[in-house]
């Protein structure tokens, strides 16, 4: 197991957003959390982030406790991740939202920064081929040099995944990365999570798609009311009374 | 952005400096130059803090003053040769932003304001009522520099000024450059990608209290005196005008911006009482019709013009 | 001596609450930190002590200059926020320092650079309340001020709960997109917003005259002191304003009785921002978190 969290709990004033959930997600594997509005899955994915500090429970990556870390250090650790409500830097252009996603990557002293010492240029240089390459992959390359702002809604989701792959993660966390997308850009998305499972990467990813979801995850974590109801396979998953119910009510159960 | 690119603010510049004096024909212009080089070295700075980090200071001010001050007690009490007095009080004053900043700088938007607009009130009072050290409120003589003259100080300043240019261009093109702005653009998506935010925003604001107490210093042995007035908080809110006007977007932006405005004032002193009417109408005029600052407007109309058939 | 130091802590507290109530009111409706708020509370003492000069009786001097400072209000927001209502926040902010300027020039034009004396409102005989050690001595102006604020306040209050433009205010605060929706005219909404700030200002110059005399750049101060009033109590919240506003005269009478009055500034600052730094949205700002 690459992450292990435990007993995780999170309250905001009454409201107990996560109650003693525990995960595990495997390198190379793709996993859903799923769940009503309000369950409690982009609750997780900050606590998993450290953008949320859990009230309670432990946070294992590779047997490294990252519990109540700052963000910055989750992502030194090796957890990436996108946002619901993007996130992108829109006063930046598409290359360089992608190049400052290599930030961990470029270790870049104030005094080199300062006196522009030449080892610097050799490192930019390698920073821009690589975000280059990774906007290649995305299918972005031609608005590198465009302002994030211009760039339409499909692309934007894509970009934050590139700018998100370049910190080059161990752990990837995907809030809602279909969200607003039509089949076709959502079937460019499903390529680019198995090509990054692909290399390893656990990939995480909270989801409403549900076609999504089967086609593209091994495993399925469903929340409802900040707890876990039920979780394994999809097929799995799906057919559980518990899930139906939560989704769709106790009617739905009976067909 | 090719490599080349940082260079040519910093030509630009330098290229200005050089041929300005051709255009000055007495002593009084070189001295509005002067006044317009130190108030365009502490922009600079504070610009990293505004434009790029998008943080806010309403007190800068007092770090120009801690800087002209603790150059000027080096120099006066303690008999410091300026050469010496001023880094020292420079070093001085990185020192206490770098202490104060931390605490400071966990604050946001209207709270960060108040302060910054703290810190400096509190800066001026101290200066103006410690009297034993700085001779209370209507200021301390400083022995000047070695050098004296307006045309000597023309080119110490200028170069200073691209030095400071020259160092911010720099950082501003690196991979901090970039985690300044990625702050400025998402904090939260910067902290998701391992960019230190606490850390990054005080290294702007002590690189920003560096430079305005270089300002300070250099003005204090440059005018031979001193008085409280120059920590004030009308004169912290002349440095954010101005570094809003030049557009928050460039270097060179912010030196536009402190041109524009240290000039303004002494251009329209002929006016004598109709000065402030005329100084405040023209601030509400420009900002109304060049609301992005002046920078960003110019670079505007200089694409519709390209864009117009001929 | 505690007695007369809180007694004079409500009372500048009282002034502060009023001119932090004009920064929240406009902050509110426009998102805009109005910096010639502190003029306001010029023009309030100085035309007050022009009309009087001029022979009118004191009543009507007042009731003028507050009138004046609320057509100034309007004005302001008519030809200088209105035409810049899409400009980012800074430029707005500047736009107002650079009002803040012009009038301040214009009052050395209109009046001059001179102190100026206004006639406390019922007379100048101390008044002592209790005896002995435990006794305050105050002026009888300082009743006024104590009691004229509470009113404005109250009546504020009313306005925003009970009246339909108060109403609308607070509505184009919340959401102003979805104010617009219903029929609420932001426009008006800014224009009563600045005019009734001004008139607060204008209230409180009008007050403290009296007490503390006005010139030409009295509003400089005021205007800042104001501001940290109401980022104390918590920008945007009217009833942060008024404890943001007793809390800061409180807290400076007191450094001024006990430690030294020169640094009764220095004292009330940085208690304010430690008070920041440990409540970030100041005393009674909610804190909103933020949504990723």
């Amino acid at each position: 197991m690459l992450l292990r969290a435990e007993d995780l709990g999170k309250r905001f004033g009454g409201v107990a957003a996560l109650e003693a959930v525990d995960v595990a997600f495997e390198r190379g594997a793709v996993h859903a959390v799923i769940g009503p509005n309000g369950a409690g899955k982009t609750t997780l994915l900050n606590v998993l982030s450290g953008i949320y500090r859990a009230d309670s429970g432990k946070i294992f990556l590779d047997d490294q406790e990252l519990t109540s870390r700052a963000p910055h250090e989750f992502a030194a650790a090796g957890v990436s991740r996108t946002f619901q409500n993007l996130q992108l830097f829109f006063n930046m252009t598409a290359l360089e939202n992608v190049m400052t996603g290599r930030w961990l990557h470029e270790r870049c002293a104030l005094a080199s920064a300062l006196l522009r010492l030449p080892a610097l240029a050799r490192a930019e240089h390698a920073c821009r081929e690589a975000a280059a390459a990774l906007l290649d992959m995305v299918g972005l390359s031609r608005w590198a040099d465009a302002r994030a702002d211009s760039l339409p809604y499909g692309a934007l989701k894509r970009l934050e995944i590139a700018r998100a792959l370049a910190a080059e993660p161990r752990l990837l966390l995907l809030d809602e990365p279909a969200a607003g997308l039509n089949a076709a850009e959502t079937r460019e998305i499903d390529e680019l999570i198995r090509r990054t499972a692909a290399r390893g990467v656990a990939v995480v990813l909270v989801e409403h798609n549900m076609k999504l979801v089967m086609e593209v995850a091994q495993h399925v974590v469903v929340l409802d009311y900040g707890r876990k109801l039920a979780e394994g396979a999809p097929q799995v998953v799906s057919r559980d009374r518990r899930v139906i119910e939560a989704y769709l009510g106790a009617e739905a159960c009976s067909t | 952005m090719p490599p080349s690119a940082s260079r040519k603010p910093v030509l630009i510049l330098a290229a200005l400096i050089a041929a300005l004096p051709l255009a000055l024909p007495n002593d009084y212009t070189y001295e509005v130059a002067i006044l317009v080089g130190l108030n365009a070295i502490v922009c600079v700075g504070l610009n990293l803090l505004i434009g790029y980090a998008g943080q806010i200071s309403l007190g800068h001010a007092g770090f120009v003053g801690l800087g002209a001050y603790g150059s000027a007690i080096l120099a006066a009490r303690y008999g410091w040769p300026a050469w010496l007095a001023m880094p020292a009080s420079v070093a001085g004053v990185a020192l206490l932003a770098w202490a104060i900043g931390r605490p400071i700088l966990r604050l946001k938007g209207h709270a960060l304001a108040m302060g910054t607009l703290g810190f400096g009130i509190i800066v001026s009072i101290v200066l103006a009522t410690e009297d034993r050290f700085t001779g209370g409120p209507d200021g301390m003589a400083v022995p000047p520099l070695l050098v004296q003259g307006e045309k000597a100080w023309y080119w110490i300043v200028g170069a200073a000024l691209v030095g400071a240019v020259w160092l911010a261009q720099n950082l501003i093109d690196s991979p901090r450059g970039r985690a300044l702005r990625a702050l400025h653009g998402s904090e939260v998506a910067a902290g998701a990608l391992g960019i230190d935010a606490a850390a990054h925003k005080l290294s702007a604001f002590v690189i920003s209290a560096l430079f305005a107490a270089t300002a300070g210093a250099l003005s204090a042995h440059y005018a031979g005196f001193i008085t409280p007035g120059k920590a004030s908080f009308l004169h912290s809110v002349e440095l954010v005008t101005m570094v809003v006007f030049g557009g928050m977007a460039s270097t060179l932006g912010a030196v536009a911006g402190a041109a524009v405005l240290t000039t303004l004032p002494q251009l329209l002193t002929v006016f004598k009482e109709y000065e402030m009417v005329l100084l405040g109408a023209a601030m509400m005029l420009t900002m109304i019709f060049m609301p992005r600052g002046l920078v960003p407007t110019l670079e505007k109309a200089l694409a519709a013009a390209r864009r117009r058939p001929r | 001596m505690l007695e007369q130091y809180l007694l004079s802590g409500i009372t500048t507290g009282a002034i502060y609450a009023l001119v932090a109530l004009g920064f929240a009111i406009i902050y509110n409706a426009s998102h805009v930190i109005n910096f010639a708020q502190g003029e306001f509370v010029m023009i309030g003492g100085m035309a007050s002590a022009a009309f009087f000069e001029a022979g009118l009786p004191l009543p009507l001097a007042v009731v003028l200059a507050i009138g004046m400072a609320t057509l100034v209000g309007v004005l302001i927001e008519k030809l200088a926020v209105e035409p810049a209502r899409d400009a980012p926040v800074v430029t707005l902010i500047i736009i107002t320092i650079g009002a803040s300027i012009l009038l301040r020039g214009l009052a050395t034009l209109v009046w001059d650079k001179k102190i100026h004396r206004v006639p406390a409102f019922s007379g100048e005989t101390p008044i002592t309340i209790g005896s002995g050690a435990g006794s305050a001595t105050l002026l009888p102006q300082v009743l006024w001020v104590l009691g004229v604020s509470a009113v404005a306040v109250a009546l504020l209050a009313w306005f925003f709960r009970r009246t339909l433009t108060g109403k609308a205010i607070l509505a184009v605060s919340h959401n102003r997109l979805a104010a617009r929706l219903m029929g609420i005219s932001v426009r008006r909404v800014l224009a009563v917003s600045f005019g009734l700030s001004a008139a607060l200002g204008a209230l409180a110059g009008v007050l403290i005259a009296p007490i503390a005399f006005t010139s030409w750049d009295v509003g400089v101060m005021l205007g800042l002191k104001g501001f940290a009033a109401a980022i104390l109590g918590g920008m945007g919240s009217s009833a942060g304003a008024v404890a943001g506003g007793l809390a800061l005269g409180l807290i400076e009478a007191l450094g001024a009785g006990y430690l030294s009055s020169a640094y009764k500034d220095v004292f009330a600052f940085l208690i304010i921002i430690a008070a920041l730094v440990f409540l970030p949205h100041g005393l009674l700002g909610r804190s909103a978190a933020e949504r990723v």
